[in-house]
Order: C-alpha cells, then structure tokens, then sequence
C-alpha cells in the first residue's frame, strides 16, 4: 500500500460552529494505480488533498486513525522533514485550475528547474535539470520551443501541461490531480487525458485523481471513491462501480450523466442540495435525499461493509440493491415525497 | 562572476531604460536626475570655487551679495561666497541622502509589508499597528526633538527621515502581498514545499517588483524634500551644505527680499530634482498599474 488513510476527519472551526469538510475517510491507494474520487462540489475533495499535503489553513484541525505513506506517518512527521523529504519528492500535486498555478514572471522552464533545485539532494548542474525539463515536456506533450516562454504565451491547455510536467519533475510516487481537466474545453480535456492514459505507462507513479465529472474517472482509473457531504459512499473497482453500484447515491450520481448508448433518455438529477456541514447529523448522511431511506436509517451511521470483493458501500440497505437499481432509472422515483420501499 | 554581475546590471538598466523611455515625461525626469546625479559625483571638479571660500572683488573687499555676473554666474552670498559652487557641492549632500534614506526605507517599508501581509494574523497587526502609530507622527516636531537630543548631524537627519518615510511603502506593499498570497502559484510554490522566505523573496517580491521601483522613487522625492525643509528650519547639519541649508543662510541673512539670485537657485534646484524623481515615478506606475496608461 502505497497511502492509507483511516478514519480521517478535517474539520474547520468557524464562529458558526464547527464544519465537518472530512468526516471518517478511510480509503487506500496501492503503488502504480489510479485512484478516482469523484463528488459534488463542497464535498471535501479538495480539503481531503489539502489535508494529505498539509496546506490547510491553521483554523482547521485533523484527527486520523491512520495517516500513512509507505509506511511513515503523515500526521506526526515534522513540518521540516515533511517538508524536504515528502511534498513533491514523493508526493506531488497539480493543484485545481492549475492554468493559474505558474508564476507570471518567471519562464515556464525556470519554474520547473526551481522545483527540481529545490529538492534534489546534490547540486545538480542547471544544464542537467534543464535536459529533465525537455524530457519532461515529451512526457507531457509539449514542443521543446516552448521551454523559454512565459506563462501568459501559453493556451489554457498548455499551461495545465506544464502543470503536470512540474508535478512530474522528482520522480515521485504519487501524484494528486485535483480536478486536472476542469475549465478545458472537450477537446483539450480529451488530448490530456489521453495523454495522461499513456503517461501511465512511462512512468512509476501512482494518481490520485480527484474530479466532480464521472467520465473523467471512468476514462482513467482503476479504482473509484465516491464523496457526499465529508463521507465517503461508496468505494469499489471501476467496473463493479459502473456495473453494479450499490450506494443509492452513486445510482443519483451515475443517473446526472449521459449514457452515449441511451441518448434519448432525459437526465435525472437528485432533488435537494447536500446537508449543512456544521449540523450534527446521526444516520445516514445523504438520508434527507434518499428515495429509498427507511427511519432505521436516520439512527446510526451506516458502516462501510463489504458488499462484494473490494467493493464497499456505506448503506444499510444494501440487500434490496436490485430493487433500488430498476427504480433508480425512473424519474418518479426521485421525484416524489414520500420514501419507497 | 564579475563580469556576469556587470551584465546583470546593464541588462536591469537597460530594461529601466525600455520601461521609460516611451513615456515623455519620464524620459526627461531621468535625463534631470542623471545630470543632478553626475554633478553631485563630480563636484571637486566643475565647481568653480571652494564653497566655503570667502571671494574678493578687486577692491580687496569681501564680494558680498553681488549680483549674477560673468565672473560669479549665479551671484554670491553675504559672506561673499559663490552660489553656483554651493549649489554643486549642495547637490552631493541632497542625493547623497536622498539616496540613502529613500533606499533604507523602501527596504524597511518592503520588508515590514511583506512579513506583515504574508504571515498576517498577530504579526500583521503588531507591524501595522506600529505603522499606524508612525503615520500620526508629525515630520518637523518628530525630527526637531531627535535633532535636539543627538545634535545636528547628517546621519540623525538621515534617521529621522527614514523613521518617517517607510510607512507609506509598507502599507502600499502589504495591500499588494495580501492580494498576490492568496494567488494560486504561491499556493503551489507552498505545496511545492518552499520555504516561507523562498516564497516571499522568490514568488511574492518579483510580482511586486515595478510597485517597488515606483514607492523607491517617491521615497527618495519625499527625503530630499523633508531634508530640505528640516535644513530650512536650521536643523540641517552645519558642516554639510545643502540646498536647504542655503535657504536657511538667506533667511537669517535677511537678504531674502533683494538677493532673489541667491533664493532661485536652490529652490529651482529643489523642485525640478523632485518633479523629476515623480515624473519617473509616474512613467513606473504605468508599468506597475497599465490602467492608467493613454490609449
């Protein structure tokens, strides 16, 4: 296992009252394989990166049973040692709308080599790291000419390579993509995915993607978490999730989406909006909007139980899934008031 | 290394040079303030006489208070000394400490400003708060009592000033780090795991760099003022001539009415070196601000 994280809880203190942005994440992710979180906007994706990398702000406060990568523990490590030795060397981050992450007055290449100069353990001699940016621009698709531009000469597209060119710099091990392709258009989005795809096999990395778009994660990854409101729904291989999803908010969430095979079929999106993250909430998190939610319930918090091999679910009703899965294609199902069971 | 630090330098000059020369009034400024600044290096030699000595006109009297002549072009002072060499070596004290309290307070006023907006929290309000208290100090009395409890040296005037002129540039800068800190490549830089110091002097600095220039121009503008009107007021120091401290001799002369030579002189000095240093203030806020540019 490359990262495990069990029971993870970020929250933010706030004069309202606390806000609980993570609440009980446990997932793990395992050397050269893309993990996909996918989740509404305001679930806790980015705060669970922020967490892992240690950029929160200081009002917010983290508890974990289990933080680890490869072994050493991310909670207790000192800042310094985190520092030097972890961020970027072994765990990198392109961050979300990563056309904005480079530094307007410095040149493309400069950045990168700073990066490298800042974290290699010998000095390492500028035309050295120099041919590394070249290669790094192969990787990532970029015409060499480009190496001395400044950030405002390149296209959207470009700079998000160049993005992925920086987290790529130290060799690292896993590699955090926090919504990589949001604000491209298709096109753009498709040619860095598929990029992305075959980078796969150049390198030794494992990714961490992070996304709100489903197709995304379907396109890329080998396993999947699904986030609603701090926790997480349900977490189980690609296939299995898309095939055979257990969690009624994974059915909501699969429902949002355009089957290419199924054009003629109107969307159905989930009634209601996700929970406030200050209120204590007992049960089930997403029972206020589940269709088929029984009083059992709203009582205690569902366990993630293991609903197939490698396939895990937070939800009490997971017997009646079949049930749930030919309701969950009908409109009236989401719509109405009353619960079905 | 030598020559890569020359290059270094020419290459800022010249880029300097770029950045003005497209705007007028900025050319000119800069012309003014190369012309004061090789007078002020080259004193000892284009001054036609020591500023200090007494002149004797044929009779063997002392040439007080003559008239612009070709002899003495700018006139004499009532202890028979030539203004136009005063003027000269006055010009090396006012750049002298232009310079030098407009570089320290900018570096004073940055530094305070970038620690203050980047860390904020208690740090950014204890820094701002001192600025607060240093905004409600008044030059003169401020200057008047430093003088009277050290004596009237040039380095306590240079203090004074200094202890005065920073506050505008560390507000100035403060805004601006506050605004470029929450920029997304700072946050990367920090997840990038730079250090605090990196990302202020590295990532933060160079983005506020044309704000910098413009804020070292005024300060400078804003010394050689407040040193011309502390020397004014007699709390110059004595053994440096300055185009204040000439203004302070005529006043106690009581020749302020009948010299007008000897007035006009260092005041038109005083102005054209300062509108100079804010025309090309002016020229780097276009730079650091393009909104203001004409279109």
């Amino acid at each position: 296992m490359l990262l495990e994280i069990e029971n993870l809880r970020t929250q933010y203190r706030t004069k309202k009252g606390t806000i609980k942005a993570v609440d009980g994440v446990s997932f793990s992710i395992r050397e050269r394989e893309v993990f996909g979180l996918v989740g509404e906007s305001g679930c806790g994706k980015s705060t669970l990166v922020k967490t892992i990398m240690r950029l929160l702000p200081s009002s917010s406060l983290v508890s974990a049973e289990k933080l680890t990568y490869k072994g050493t523990d991310l909670l207790s490590a000192p800042d310094k040692d985190f520092r030097e030795r972890i961020l970027w060397k072994q765990i990198s981050l392109v961050p979300q709308s990563a056309m904005n992450c480079l530094n307007p007055v410095y040149r493309v290449v400069d950045q990168i080599i700073e990066a490298i100069e800042a974290h290699s353990d010998r000095n390492m001699e500028k035309k050295e790291a120099f041919e590394r940016v070249e290669k790094l621009f192969d990787i990532v698709g970029l015409e060499r000419r480009l190496l001395k531009s400044f950030p405002h000469e390149f296209s959207g597209g470009m700079r998000q390579r160049a993005m992925i060119a920086m987290a790529l710099a130290l060799d690292p091990s896993l590699i955090i993509m926090d919504e990589p392709t949001t604000g491209l258009d298709v096109l753009v989005q498709d040619r860095i995915l598929r990029r992305l795809t075959e980078m796969r096999n150049e390198i030794e990395a494992s990714i961490l993607l992070i996304t709100h778009d489903i197709s995304v994660i379907a396109q890329m990854c080998d396993r999947i978490g699904v986030m609603y409101a701090g926790r997480l729904m349900e977490c189980a291989d690609v296939f299995d999730l898309f095939n055979q999803p257990y969690h009624p908010y994974t059915l909501g969430l699969k429902n949002a989406f355009p089957n290419i095979r199924a054009m003629d079929q109107s969307l159905i999106s989930i009634p209601g909006s996700p929970p406030d993250l200050i209120d204590e909430i007992q049960g089930c998190i997403f029972e206020a909007r589940c269709p088929f939610s029984i009083p059992d319930c709203g009582e205690a918090r569902p366990e993630e139980k293991q609903v197939n091999k490698g396939h895990f679910a937070a939800c009490i009703r997971t017997e009646a899934v079949e049930r749930f899965r030919t309701l969950a294609g009908e409109k009236a199902t989401w719509q109405s008031s009353k619960s079905i069971n | 290394m030598v020559l890569k630090t020359l290059r270094a330098i020419g290459e800022f000059l010249l880029e300097q040079y770029r950045i003005i020369k497209v705007h007028k009034m900025g050319s000119f400024g800069s012309i003014v303030i190369l012309f004061f600044f090789l007078v002020a290096c080259l004193a000892p030699l284009i001054a036609p006489h020591d500023p200090w000595e007494y002149l004797y006109d044929e009779n063997g009297k002392i040439a007080t208070t003559e008239s612009p002549s070709l002899k003495y072009p700018l006139g004499t002072t009532l202890m028979g000394r030539d203004v136009l060499s005063q003027i000269i070596y006055g010009t090396r004290t006012t750049v002298m400490i232009g310079l030098v309290s407009g570089l320290i307070s900018i570096v004073i006023g940055a530094g305070i400003g970038l620690f203050s907006g980047y860390y904020g929290g208690t740090l950014d309000e204890v820094l701002m708060r001192l600025t607060d208290i240093i905004y409600g100090m008044p030059f003169l009395p401020f200057i008047i009592v430093l003088i009277s409890l050290f004596g009237r040296n040039i380095w306590f005037v240079i203090i004074a000033i200094v202890c005065i002129v920073w506050r505008t540039s560390a507000r100035v800068v403060r805004a601006q780090t506050l605004s470029i800190r929450q920029r997304q490549f700072v946050q990367v830089a920090r997840a990038r795991g730079c250090s605090d110091l990196r990302i202020i002097f590295r990532h933060i600095m160079p983005n506020i760099l044309p704000l910098l220039l413009l804020y070292t121009a005024f300060n400078i503008a804003w010394s050689i003022l407040a040193e011309a009107g502390a020397s004014f007021l007699g709390f110059g120091d004595p053994d440096q001539l300055s185009w204040g401290g000439m203004l302070y001799d005529l006043w106690i002369s009581g020749k302020t009415r009948s010299a007008w030579w000897w007035f006009i002189s260092p005041s038109i000095c005083i102005i054209l070196l300062v509108s100079a240093l804010v025309f090309v203030s002016r020229a780097y806020e276009e730079v650091a601000n393009p909104r203001l540019k004409e279109r």
